[in-house]
């Protein structure tokens, strides 16, 4: 989809700070010099064509309780479909890649306590058939930052 | 603790916004509290950081960032929380962890960096290289995304 110098103005202002008052489209609007309706407008084109994923609140996991981990499986390429289907099945999963390594499958996972997680990646090897998991959760978190500057993207269509 | 109007308010914001000149006003209509209340109580989880972020999440490959490296190093233990802090700061390192190391697995600093190229990864961690003194790095590069999703929280 063509995303045009608006659109991206738009997503810039609306990718963190959304304004929380009355009427936050017509004052999304006023900064950008359209109106409420076409500022509601684009975000809905924005979110169809799925360059928004979702408008709304990201949660810090821990101060709500949850706890989570990054976790790297070494499957063999012909398992990759079986393996990830049985990962991407855990509403907890919320990422899952494939990168060039010996481990190959990288999946972070978010649960209730570390004893969720355990049960989890136990079902994981069982189901899996793979042993060998490497469990890599936290010690310490220096930065999570998850806006990205559009002045330096060049290719947006 | 969170308390029940909390759990709930996470519950709404987490489906998304209802695309609708007043949304705070639908929400606060289904969770049966005043408009006002609503938004005061969003604004005290942006400011306590219960809400990391409140907006639009985008995906970034649509947006021309289509190399997304994890680059891992080996760090003394010692010099761990420095070099995670320094390397933190840099502006195109978008996440920065400690983590254990393990058996057959020497890293314990992880950072994402997000570039046009993959080149363009390369070039920039040789450079957080040069800056934080550490030879033993490796970038993992993701070839496939086989998914990518956001939590929901409080939904059992």
């Amino acid at each position: 989809m063509n995303v045009d110098q608006t659109d991206k103005h738009l997503l810039h202002i609306i990718q963190s700070n959304f304004p929380v008052v009355r009427r936050p489209f017509e004052e999304i609007g006023q900064h950008l010099g359209i109106s409420e309706q076409e500022v509601l407008e684009r975000i809905a084109r924005l979110q169809q064509a799925g360059i928004i994923r979702r408008l709304g609140g990201l949660f810090n996991s821990r101060k709500i309780g949850y706890t989570g981990t990054l976790c790297a499986l070494q499957v063999p390429e012909a398992d990759i479909d079986r393996v990830s289907q049985i990962i991407n099945g855990y509403p907890g999963i919320t990422h899952n890649y494939l990168r060039n390594h010996r481990y190959n499958m990288w999946f972070t996972l978010i649960a209730p306590s570390e004893q969720h997680i355990n049960t989890i990646l136990n079902e994981i090897k069982q189901k899996t058939g793979l042993a060998d998991l490497l469990n890599l959760p936290a010690v310490d978190i220096f930065k999570v930052r998850v806006n990205f500057n559009l002045s330096e993207v060049q290719n947006v269509d | 603790m969170l308390t029940e109007l909390e759990k709930q308010i996470i519950r709404e914001l987490q489906q998304g916004l209802p695309l609708v000149e007043r949304p705070y006003l639908v929400i606060a209509q289904r969770l049966g509290i005043p408009e006002d209340e609503l938004m005061d109580k969003i604004n005290e989880m942006i400011g306590n950081g219960i809400i990391r972020r409140f907006g639009a999440a985008l995906r970034h490959q649509d947006l021309g960032y289509t190399a997304n490296a994890m680059v891992v190093w080996d760090v003394p233990e010692e010099q761990a929380s420095g070099t995670g802090r320094l390397l933190a700061g840099l502006a195109k390192v978008t996440h920065c962890y400690q983590r254990p190391r393990r058996p057959g697995w020497p890293y314990n600093i992880f950072t994402v960096i997000h570039g046009q190229t993959r080149d363009q990864c390369e070039q920039f961690a040789a450079v957080m290289a040069e800056k934080i003194g550490v030879s033993n790095y490796m970038l993992l590069f993701s070839t496939t995304e086989l998914k990518k999703s956001s939590m929901q929280y409080f939904i059992d």
